[in-house]
């Protein structure tokens, strides 16, 4: 079928559109190699894992104690946020009488749209000092994952909610027909044909979370350290750079490109994943 | 719906190109002054720079931070016409002209609740190298000490290491701030942490009623009279650099900051005013 006229000015306009979005991107990637190229050259990639700490104006790029710091506390965020996401998810969609999920879907995407440093002031006045009386210093990588947790849960939910509603009501009024409970229709044809969609939302919140910077940046007190107990002080990728760049020069800020590099390549392999697992969905 | 595509586009256009010969025109009247460098100057930069413009109608001072050594290799480099460091030149910085405009301190903090009233420079450095990790052990609680420290490449950061002759890769810090404010906060959230930060923000913030305490220092106590009259061992110079000798609005704009017209604006960073 041939396009008419407006639709191919149309057509033209959104490859355009489409062009610019994907040529930033292309370019950003381009810009973090060609920062951190110079430093590579010199300074060999195992570098970077082998150096006895990170102190960059010494000389000292050690990044393992933040690329872990970075996953514990997605992973700790994604451990927790997942089941509270799902289950509120469940609870909307299946148990709450229409007027409260309504309401409660309000509430969560509200709470979806509170700015992140506002989580972060209110975890360094009201959380930090809580957990410091129960084990100083309070800013920790508990701490961080709780406001990322926080942060997450409305992702989860609303992506998990908005599977949920996408499974054929076919599915539904048959598992009904066949006389199933209500927990038997959830965990039986719900969850299942739910599945990718939720996994794909959980991982879409993972990425949230590793690139979450202020709020964590002054909840975990950014100490480059591989954390011995969940009240240990930790550093993350993001929060490096954001607590560095502002005052480095020469190596050093090389240095906060090779880390952004590096976060940069986590969040790919996290979105290839997600990715893939939804494109199981329509095919699959 | 072609014609409201059309309609749309010729907005567009005729929006930018009208943006566009706006700063062209601009530009040709306007002269610009770009600062860049230390966090701790921008905000009085950008005072004083609002102030020279109100008596300096075609001049617009544009003010950036990024840091004191940012300042220092944008001056050198013409990127800035004038940099803004908040410490002293280092020896190898010394191809450029300074002119201090101010001087802040660094005081160290402890929270109100705590009962140790001084520290001497050898505790300090014991506490802050991990060698000291009680509060008994110099007169206070039986209780961990949470040592606050700043970010590698802060000017405060290496103040605070130059004055007590450490190495970063000394310091054993529970806690990695960024700017001021998040040390104060801080401190005041966690009753066994010390920390240090600018005397002019710590004076204000006790001031308000932040739970905070100053600590003297080698016997001086921690106050924007005792950095005025430079008696307070811990502070610093807040310094305008330049690469040649400023001339046009640059050289009017290095004398405004550096006269008696700017000493309120001064004085309500918490900066302290260079004696004229």
């Amino acid at each position: 079928m041939s396009l008419s006229r407006t639709d191919r000015q149309l057509a033209a306009l959104l490859l355009g559109c489409a062009l610019l979005a994907a040529t930033i991107v292309l370019l950003i990637l381009l810009f973090l190699v060609k920062e951190s190229w110079p430093m590579l050259q010199h300074v060999p990639l195992i570098r970077f894992v082998t150096d006895a700490s990170w102190h960059p104006v010494d000389g000292l790029y050690q990044l393992t104690p933040m690329l872990s710091a970075t996953l514990y506390s997605t992973l700790g965020a994604v451990l927790l946020a997942a089941p509270l996401g799902i289950a509120s998810a469940l609870f909307s969609r299946y148990y709450a009488p229409p007027f409260l999920a309504g309401c409660y879907r309000r509430l969560i995407e509200l709470l979806a749209g509170i700015p992140s440093v506002v989580y972060g002031f209110w975890g360094l006045i009201t959380l930090a000092p809580l957990i410091g009386r129960l084990h100083p210093p309070g800013v920790s990588l508990l701490t961080g994952i709780l406001v990322l947790t926080l942060m997450i849960l409305p992702t989860v939910a609303l992506t998990a909610d908005a599977a949920l509603a996408a499974v054929p009501v076919a599915y539904l009024r048959g598992a009904a027909a066949l006389g199933l409970s209500r927990w038997g229709l959830i965990s039986g044809v719900a969850l299942p044909a739910a599945r990718s969609g939720i996994i794909a939302g959980t991982l879409l919140a993972a990425g949230r979370a590793i690139g979450e910077t202020m709020a964590v940046l002054m909840v975990a007190g950014n100490v480059v350290q591989q954390p011995q107990s969940l009240f240990d002080p930790v550093r993350t990728l993001t929060a490096n750079i954001a607590l560095e760049m502002a005052y480095a020069t020469g190596e050093h800020r090389a240095a906060l490109f090779v880390s952004g590099l590096a976060l940069m390549v986590m969040v790919l392999v996290l979105v290839g994943t997600a990715e893939l697992l939804s494109r199981k969905r329509h095919y699959g | 719906m072609k014609k409201l595509g059309i309609v749309v586009t010729l907005i567009v256009l005729i929006g930018a190109v009208w943006g566009f010969l706006r700063t062209k025109s601009d530009d040709t009247k306007i002269e610009k002054l770009v600062l860049t460098g230390s966090s701790t100057i921008a905000p009085l930069a950008a005072e004083i720079g609002k102030r020279f413009e109100s008596l300096h109608s075609n001049v617009q001072v544009d003010v950036q931070t990024g840091g004191s050594s940012r300042g220092v290799s944008d001056a050198r480099a013409g990127l800035a016409d004038i940099g803004m460091a908040s410490r002293a030149l280092k020896d190898d910085e010394k191809d450029l002209l300074k002119f201090t405009v101010a001087l802040d301190g660094i005081s160290v903090i402890l929270n109100k609740a705590n009962p140790v009233v001084a520290l001497n420079k050898q505790q300090i450095i014991d506490i802050y190298t991990g060698k000291i990790i009680n509060w008994k052990e110099v007169g206070g609680n039986d209780a961990p000490i949470t040592v606050v420290s700043k970010a590698e490449g802060r000017s405060t950061l290496e103040l605070f290491l130059h004055y007590f002759g450490l190495k970063n890769t000394d310091v054993k810090p529970q806690v990695i701030i960024g700017d001021n404010q998040q040390g104060i906060k801080t401190v005041v959230g966690n009753p066994d942490a010390i920390g240090y930060v600018s005397v002019g923000t710590a004076e204000y913030e006790a001031s308000q009623g932040a739970a905070i305490k100053l600590l003297p220092l080698e016997g001086i106590a921690a106050s924007v009279e005792n950095v005025r009259n430079r008696s307070f061992p811990l502070s610093r110079p807040l310094n305008l650099v330049t690469r040649v000798e400023p001339a046009g609005i640059a050289k009017d704009f290095v004398e405004f900051a550096r006269s008696p017209q700017v000493n309120d604006l001064i004085e309500a960073q918490y900066f302290v005013p260079v004696p004229h």
